[in-house]
């Protein structure tokens, strides 16, 4: 039970009147219940964004197909490789997730070398998602994509276009393919996709705050890697909400 | 956490006191002393609300009358004395904003949550104090931000309290869509995260740090209410966040979340396309609508505790007040569409909405037969936080009665944005909160300051705001059904309207009354602050824990140990016992003295593990659910 003991830990200076009702610190409650709330701050932006998507149905420029949009890769210029590079930032944020649950796991075991070692791998998986958002959006700017216009309106002949197109093969927008679309959707782009990314780009502080704190021992003085689990927490929900972002903005 | 850590930080030995004036006074982290900071910016608001609806009721009473003073006071809003139509429209606006947001919301809520949770749960402080003084914080430049916006150019926000797209997101649609507009989402921004962090506190305070024997069943009523208003703003608030971030990029950024491509003012069509006004409706009302039951539950709770401690009987019902007040919570959820029956909505999901927002009496219902049925043959002391108690219990009745008909679809259609409107939520939600808020204020006036507050005046301003505000709402409705619209500048202009102009004018003239009244109270309050008689440590013999601490407040609440609870906080009147009081507190042999117990549950105790921490089904069943295992 050495894990549930450290958990605990702060849990037993706090409360004195016998079982705490969750078995948890306040802390980690605190970090629950405001996850909660950030949940509904973020299904109130997917709810807009569905709730203006499906207006545009029946609409006489559709709704642009985003595997005819994100198709690009760093260095691979020119190649139709729909949703590709969005895959892999995806996996990226999964795989950061996966050294945080590592790094949890290890301040359990009050080891503060694989602590350290696990955070630095999550403050890098975090940067490196942050990275390729930033590419992501000036490949969107650079095809005209703006909060208040869109010129991802794909035609008829766009689609048709689009069919003849294998994964891999050279493919280039030529005229006639593409109009003016549906403003809201690169507007939607950009907020819910920068609304995730500023949430990435807070947690990637406190991780670095947090790993900066377990080299210097400061948890290993207080005995416990209780702060790791919360901001384990907080990571894990950034990751689940892009998979969210991901399903409804990419995917469908 | 300690009160050693707390001395050791800032003991100094030159100085007598424990803490600098700032540390104590203003960046104070002390529950109490935020509760207190809350109450007074709250009363502030308030005052600056108070004001600003007596001067659009001279408006409407009096139309074409010049009142050389308004223009004294308000320079080129009131030209040649007559108020500014743009002005009266921020007047109305920045009224319901405050009222509704700063007094009682934060007002509210704020001020009670944060002084009761911990003294009635049994804590030393909130969870996490540093966050409870951001909460005040962000509170504060909220509400700075907000007043900024009266000074601007172009005048404050003037699209109605709730801020419907066009008029909040085209910045030329009116003088009021201007900067204002952009200040008053900035406030509101900055209110959320104050409400956020506030919430996150009240929630873990109420669920991790209560005393050795205070278990969820045991917990005041007033506590329970902070609980599920907290849990209501928590989930609502994000989504007004929500709402505001597409309003704040379609003002300033372009783009057309909620705009569609129309004309204004016959003149060019905008370059907006395709978003749709409706969806602003739809988030601001899944905000709307809790927000409502988010300043109504604090009321209801501080009326519960009220009612029972004069009433001298323990509250009819404890488990129904909880189950009803957690009903009203979840329910308050999935009725937002009762807003908006008109715009377009398709009449099945309206009847949803309806039978929703019908099934809500129910639990209300069960509120108001328990409130009646604790007075009944009470041994009641007619205090004058009683008297507004049972005020609330007035207003919550005369005011839910119409909410039935709002409710119902039909008649809606026919009744909305018209005056019965403004009768029924100024009754159910304006008056009844309110006076839940003055009947906590007479009520715990003792522990926030050490004083009491004068009883005479405090009749008077019972009496008197009773009275006019019946005689101000009251009206309404009549005016409402015959079709008198609400929000229009002046009724003169259209003749039809012309007689409800002496209507108009008794109006008026009771809200001054109204407004005279709160000034007896205002000094009664300053005045009781510094001059009122000094106040015993229990002085209405309650049960509750907050008056087992002394007079005086310390950090960290009770000098030695916190302590320990033994029963639920309404045992008034037990035939085994002499006083007709029993705090929680203090321990005694309930066993073997079954038959005088009184209604309430209370799960015999004394033994060495504080009982009923297992008694708790709920708990139980959610421990369960999220699997957290016993230790």
């Amino acid at each position: 039970m050495a894990n549930q003991t450290s958990a605990t830990f702060e849990n037993q200076a706090m409360w004195a009147g016998g079982r705490s009702p969750f078995n948890l610190s306040y802390g980690k409650l605190m970090m629950w219940i405001f996850l909660l709330s950030d949940a509904f701050t973020f299904s109130s932006l997917l709810v807009g964004y569905g709730a203006i998507r499906f207006s545009y149905s029946g609409a006489a420029v559709s709704w642009p197909d985003p595997s005819a949009i994100f198709n690009h890769f760093p260095f691979m210029h020119g190649y139709f490789l729909p949703l590709l590079f969005v895959s892999l930032m995806t996996f990226i944020l999964i795989l950061s997730s996966v050294t945080m649950v590592l790094a949890v796991e290890a301040g359990h075991r009050n080891s503060k070398k694989e602590v350290s070692k696990y955070m630095f791998y999550t403050v890098l998986g975090g940067l490196a998602f942050l990275g390729c958002q930033a590419w992501e959006w000036t490949q969107f700017i650079t095809d005209k994509g703006r909060l208040d216009s869109n010129f991802f309106g794909i035609t008829e002949q766009g689609y048709n276009h689009l069919k003849q197109v294998k994964f891999g093969d050279h493919f280039h927008w030529v005229d006639g393919d593409r109009t003016w679309g549906p403003v809201p959707f690169a507007s939607l782009f950009f907020i819910v996709t920068g609304f995730h990314g500023f949430h990435v780009f807070s947690g990637v502080v406190l991780n670095v705050i947090i790993w900066i704190n377990t080299l210097r021992g400061t948890y290993e003085r207080r005995g416990h890697y209780e702060m790791v689990e919360k901001v384990g927490l907080y990571w894990h929900f950034v990751d689940l909400v892009w998979v969210f972002v991901f399903t409804f903005y990419y995917l469908i | 956490m300690s009160t050693a850590a707390a001395h050791g930080a800032h003991a100094d030995a030159h100085e007598h006191h424990h803490e600098s004036f700032i540390r104590k006074y203003i960046f104070s982290t002390d529950h109490k002393m935020i509760s207190r900071q809350f109450l007074i910016t709250g009363i502030v608001m308030g005052v600056i609300g108070m004001v600003m609806s007596i001067l659009f009721r001279l408006q409407l009473a009096w139309p074409d009358q010049k009142f050389a003073i308004l223009e004294m006071l308000l320079g080129r809003w009131a030209k040649g004395g007559v108020l500014d139509a743009n002005f009266y429209m921020a007047l109305v606006t920045i009224h319901g904003t405050i009222m509704v947001f700063y007094v009682l919301t934060a007002g509210l809520s704020g001020t009670f949550s944060n002084l009761l949770i911990p003294l009635q749960c049994g804590a030393r402080d909130m969870a996490s104090p540093f966050m409870n003084m951001l909460s005040y914080w962000f509170f504060f430049l909220s509400s700075v931000v907000l007043c900024w916006s009266f000074f601007v150019e172009t005048g404050p926000a003037s699209a109605g309290w709730t801020v419907y797209p066009p008029l909040s997101a085209l910045e030329k649609a009116m003088p009021g869509s201007g900067f204002g507009m952009t200040l008053w989402l900035v406030a509101i921004a900055l209110f959320i995260v104050s409400a956020l962090l506030g919430g996150v506190n009240y929630i873990s305070t109420v669920l991790n740090m209560r005393t050795k024997g205070m278990s969820m069943n045991r917990l005041p009523l007033t506590i329970w209410a902070f609980f599920f208003t907290a849990i209501l703003g928590l989930l609502s608030f994000p989504v007004l966040l929500g709402a505001a971030l597409f309003l704040i990029f379609d003002r300033s950024f372009g783009t057309s979340f909620y705009l569609s491509d129309i004309w204004l003012n016959g003149v060019g069509a905008l370059e907006n396309v395709g978003g749709s006004p409706i969806l602003y409706q739809h988030l601001f009302w899944f905000l709307g609508h809790p927000e409502v039951y988010i300043i109504l539950m604090p009321a209801l709770g501080i009326t519960s505790e009220v009612i029972a401690t004069n009433a001298r009987k323990p509250i009819f019902g404890y488990t129904a007040m909880v189950i009803s007040l957690m009903g009203i919570s979840i329910l308050s959820f999935i009725v937002w569409g009762h807003h908006m029956f008109i715009t377009g909505m398709n009449p099945f999901l309206g009847s949803v909405f309806m039978f929703l927002t019908l099934v809500i009496a129910v639990p209300s219902a069960v509120k108001v037969f328990n409130y009646l049925t604790t007075l009944w043959r009470g041994n009641i002391r007619f205090t004058p936080a009683m008297l507004f108690a049972i005020g609330l219990v007035s207003f919550f009745i005369s005011g839910g009665l119409t909410g039935i008909y709002l409710g119902n679809a039909a008649l809606d259609i026919n009744l909305h944005d018209s005056y019965f409107v403004v009768a029924h939520f100024h009754l159910v939600m304006g008056s009844a909160a309110i006076f839940g808020m003055f009947s906590g204020i007479y009520h715990w006036f003792p522990k926030m300051f050490g004083r009491l507050m004068n009883n005479t005046l405090g009749y008077f301003h019972f009496w008197l705001t009773f009275i006019a505000a019946y005689l101000v709402f009251f009206p309404m409705h009549f005016m409402g059904l015959a079709g008198v619209p609400r929000r229009y500048y002046a009724f003169s202009v259209i003749p039809e309207f012309n007689v409800w102009l002496e209507v108009n004018q008794l109006i008026t003239v009771a809200a001054i009354m109204a407004g005279f009244a709160q000034v007896l109270f205002l000094w009664n309050f300053f005045y009781s602050i510094f001059r009122g008689k000094k106040s015993d440590a229990n002085p209405w013999n309650s049960n509750t824990l907050e008056w087992s601490t002394p007079v005086e407040h310390i950090h960290g609440n009770w000098p030695g140990e916190i302590p320990t609870v033994y029963r639920g906080p309404y045992e008034y009147s037990r035939e085994d016992r002499e006083e007709d009081f029993y705090p929680q507190h203090i321990p005694g042999d309930d066993e073997g003295h079954g038959h005088g117990a009184p209604k309430t549950k209370s799960a015999p105790v004394h033994t060495e593990e504080p009982a009923a921490q297992s008694g708790n089904v709920l708990f139980s069943a959610l421990k369960k659910v999220f699997g957290f295992s016993p230790r």
